[in-house]
């Protein structure tokens, strides 16, 4: 039997989920061509912003792969647009000049920004938020710009707002409404929101209505009709998003807002549906996932001939992370005058809950802080719970402290993928599910928004039992599916020794990539660093190199400067080497250390032999550099040798291996001129003693340091720098800076940890027993020819050998 | 096609470094030599064709180099970039003839 032709237009989450439910129902009956606008495959525009705010890469918020295409027999043509539809032949067009006949075909081309009409919006700088490009265009003007603006404060710009901040922008949101994200929350929830937006750094702009985008060619700032104005150098359109229903319209396909379905979402067109954002469904135009994606299963039935009572239609619910904020609304969303309410408000936990009743029936929920009980809402709001239920139900709840074991098997976990708890519970029995991943790919749950994860995490807590580590992390790579805990503890218990042992002793499924080499070999010598042999082909170009590669190939020399001091000497020998090798550029680096640029790989350890200076090892997963402030030799305000004690700890920890860069700094008073607030390790002396700071960060995450703990004398402060940086050194993840990790772990826990005086002691003798391993990689080469033959030096044949 | 090729040589295999790249220049023509762990060797073009990175210094895994600047994974055995990333780079034949190693280029 010939097949069908089906065709998609859109290769976005709603048409794709329809396509994922035919395969599912029945994957034979059809022939499957996608046409997409956007070069990519499917990809999760929810969490969008989190490639913004730098924690994703495309690969991460990508839900179906090429791969996916490919092996299911989908003919997808990214990058080509639907320019034509002849509904009566069944034939379309594309701007490429392909044609294509259809059997069926659905229409789901999603929406577009909605671009305010104001007075200079076409200005450079001024860009909408809804896709990829624009997501890098952001990324590329954050590196030049300061100021940005986010016209909109619903969901998408305060996701784009706190993207920004991560980017280490100054925002200003500005909004309409006299609070934010009105559309989902009440007033109090969302006054509480801002409050936690403004403690991030964000400021608001609140009954503003912006009148004109100011400047020349290029974006100056924002005009507003009270007559104010703000600066931007960039202006981020996110008020809203309309359905994208142009194509359909010159097909004759009646619209409306979006395209007209009934409840199979057959537009009143023959063998043409609509789903998703552009389908406008009994006069509603849906924008959540949840929603859409019930679109796609109905239809996906529909499709297939399946029989289904078809869509009715879908109570409102939201159930989001704002900036690290769990908000959740479903039905009603402000109280009228014979609502009853039930109000639960604790400024002091960040947590209120409103319940709203009509006629004795649940007809709405706002929650903000604590969103757990959020499903459980929706069902009450969806079967119309009375006040009676309603109460008994919490007086159960007070008796046994709440847990998702209690909730029944329908409950519905994940909200965006209608995942209920049972189906959840069943596969991770049936298929011996162990991880949120596996949980994630088997049954959908958790896969778009995230906001579920605590509760997936709680089923498969109390399915497995002990045998759950709760607080696992995710795989280490693509490579295997142990977290970093797994594999640095079968290391430890089975003694490995190196890289391709543990590989294939703990079932690696490839030969390891870039990800999971480096992390391996970092975490067999924090093991033992006494007899681990380190694999140099196993470290990134920079570490194995001991120089920092530049974009044209040639690498880059900073030699150690203790503390910043130099000497004429020093300084005469690094002119000369200057001289001699014709060293592109010398620049003064951010560590007050000084680069020698664009140096040929061959010339590296000839350089390093005539400089005779160790490695300042500014390429290195390890000690950077101590920067220090002049201090009390010099300073009027000095109160602490820093320029001192930067040497000695420099010297103590210089060459050290860390999961990440670690970078210090001592100044001599609060003041502060070392920049002590945001370092790794941060030293600042005050009078007669010394104040540690620690997590501190002044790059892409930008973080204050936190004050770990004060010290009178400097061998305490040297010691307790040592057990730190060695807990670091054991408990963090490769690749995770003390930033990252002081927030997981959290500085009362490191406090606490560290004011055990045993294992301040403990600590400190694994330091030790790391450091005395520690050779200067720079006379390391150059006293070993296999080194410099196998990583230094180039073949070179003249042309005309034969 | 044998008679447009032409082999170089380029070294003994015994001396190449183990699971990592090097760097052949023949004339104007720039190349990544690597020793996979199989103890395999293969050429391919020194150019990622993302941004011109030096392959030769990239991680070596398997059959597949991650090139040294953004951490493209490019399989060194027909030169095809992996998913999501596109592209490809030129591969050269190699042939070992008692521990020598020739690079067949085009006369």
């Amino acid at each position: 039997m010939k097949k069908k032709n089906l065709v998609l237009i859109g290769n976005g989450m709603a048409g794709i989920r329809t396509i994922e439910g035919i395969l599912n129902n029945d994957s034979d009956q059809y022939e499957i061509t996608v046409f997409g606008t956007e070069p990519y495959p499917n990809y999760n525009r929810i969490q969008l912003s989190k490639v913004l705010q730098g924690d994703n890469s495309l690969k991460d918020i990508t839900l179906n792969d090429w791969q996916w295409y490919e092996e299911n027999n989908i003919r997808l043509y990214p990058g080509e647009t639907v320019t034509k539809i002849d509904k009566n032949q069944q034939v379309l067009y594309t701007d490429k000049g392909k044609t294509k006949g259809y059997d069926k075909l659905i229409i789901a081309t999603g929406s577009n920004p909605f671009v305010l009409p104001l007075p200079g919006v076409n200005k450079e700088g001024v860009i909408a938020f809804r896709n990829i490009d624009d997501t890098e265009t952001i990324v590329k003007y954050s590196k030049q710009y300061k100021k940005a603006a986010v016209i909109g404060g619903g969901l998408l710009g305060l996701e784009a707002g706190r993207g920004l901040l991560n980017l280490g922008m100054e925002v200003d949101v500005v909004h309409i409404h006299d609070y934010i994200m009105e559309r989902q929350l009440d007033r109090t929830a969302g006054k509480l929101l801002q409050q936690e937006l403004e403690k991030q750094g964000m400021n608001f702009h609140l009954n503003k209505v912006t009148t004109e985008i100011i400047g020349r060619k290029r974006v100056k700032g924002l005009q507003f009709n009270d007559g104010s104005q703000i600066k931007a150098d960039l202006v981020v359109m996110a008020v809203g998003i309309k359905p994208n229903v142009d194509l359909a319209r010159e097909t004759g396909i009646p619209v409306n807002r979006g395209i007209l379905v009934n409840d199979y979402m057959e537009t009143e067109v023959a063998n043409i549906y609509a789903v998703g954002e552009c389908a406008e469904h009994r006069g509603m135009v849906y924008g959540l996932v949840a929603p859409l994606y019930q679109q796609g299963e109905i239809l996906a039935k529909r499709i297939c001939g399946i029989e289904t009572i078809g869509y009715k239609g879908s109570v409102l619910s939201t159930q989001l992370k704002v900036s690290g904020v769990d908000v959740f609304s479903a039905g009603k969303i402000n109280e009228e005058e014979n609502s009853k309410v039930s109000m639960l408000h604790d400024d002091l936990q960040g947590v209120y809950q409103k319940v709203i009743f009509e006629h004795g029936k649940m007809t709405g929920a706002v929650l903000f802080g604590d969103t757990k009980d959020g499903n459980k809402f929706l069902k009450y709001i969806k079967s119309s719970v009375s006040v009676e239920e309603y109460l008994q139900s919490i007086e159960t709840k007070t008796n046994e402290s709440y847990s998702v074991a209690d909730l029944p098997p329908d409950e519905l976990i994940c909200g965006c993928n209608g995942v209920t708890k049972g189906v959840i519970v069943e596969a991770i029995q049936s298929q011996g599910l162990t991880t949120i991943d596996q949980v994630k790919s088997c049954t959908n749950a958790s896969r778009s928004c995230g906001g579920c994860k605590q509760l997936v995490s709680e089923l498969l807590q109390g399915t497995l039992g002990y045998s759950y580590d709760q607080n696992q992390k995710e795989a280490i790579c693509n490579c295997t599916i142990l977290s970093r805990d797994e594999v640095v503890n079968q290391i430890r218990e089975k003694g490995l020794t190196h890289i391709r042992e543990v590989m294939n002793v703990l079932g690696w499924k490839t030969d390891g990539c870039s990800k999971c080499k480096p992390a391996l070999n970092y975490y067999l010598g924090m093991i033992d660093p006494l007899h681990y042999q380190d694999e140099k082909e196993a470290r990134y170009v920079n570490e194995r190199m001991h120089a920092n590669i530049q974009k044209d190939g040639t690498f880059s020399v900073v030699p150690r400067m203790y503390g910043g001091i130099t000497t004429a000497e020093d300084l005469r020998k690094i002119a000369d080497v200057a001289d001699k090798y014709q060293v592109g550029t010398i620049k003064v680096t951010g560590g007050q250390r000084i680069d020698l640029l664009g140096v040929k790989k061959q010339d590296l350890p000839k350089i390093w032999a005539e400089l005779d200076m160790p490695s300042g090892a500014a390429y290195a997963k390890g000690l950077r550099t101590v920067k220090t402030c002049v201090g009390d030799s010099y300073c009027r305000f000095g109160t602490q040798d820093s320029i001192g004690m930067g040497i000695r700890l420099e010297k103590k920890f210089e060459g050290l291996n860390t999961p990440h860069k670690v970078k210090m700094a001592v100044s001599a008073c609060p003041r502060n001129c070392a920049e002590s607030g945001i370092k790794d390790v941060g030293i600042v002396g005050v009078e007669g003693a010394w104040e540690m700071y620690v997590g501190g960060n002044g790059g892409t995450h930008l973080r204050k340091a936190e004050l770990l703990f004060k010290f009178k004398s400097g061998e305490e402060l040297i010691e307790m720098i040592g057990a730190f940086l060695q807990y670091y050194r054991e408990s963090a993840n490769y690749l995770e800076r003390t930033s990252a990790w002081v927030e997981r772990l959290g500085i009362d826990h490191i406090r606490e940890v560290l004011s055990i005086e045993s294992k301040v002691k403990e600590l400190n003798a694994r330091i030790e027993e790391a450091l005395s391993v520690v050779q200067d990689p720079w006379k390391q080469a150059i006293s070993d020819t296999n080194l410099l033959k196998d990583l230094y030096e180039a073949v070179k044949i003249p042309a005309e050998t034969r | 096609m044998g008679n447009t090729l032409r082999s170089v040589l380029i070294g003994k295999i015994d001396e190449w470094p183990e699971k990592l790249g090097k760097t052949v220049n023949i004339g104007k023509i720039q190349l990544a030599v690597f020793k996979l762990e199989s103890g395999e060797i293969r050429a391919i073009e020194n150019r990622c064709p993302h941004k011109g990175g030096v392959l030769a210094e990239g991680i070596v895994t398997g059959e597949y180099v991650f090139c040294p600047m953004h951490d493209w994974k490019i399989n060194v055995l027909d030169g095809k970039v992996q998913e999501p990333d596109i592209g490809c780079v030129k591969t050269f034949p190699v042939e070992v003839k008692e521990n020598q190693v020739y690079v067949l280029l085009d006369r």
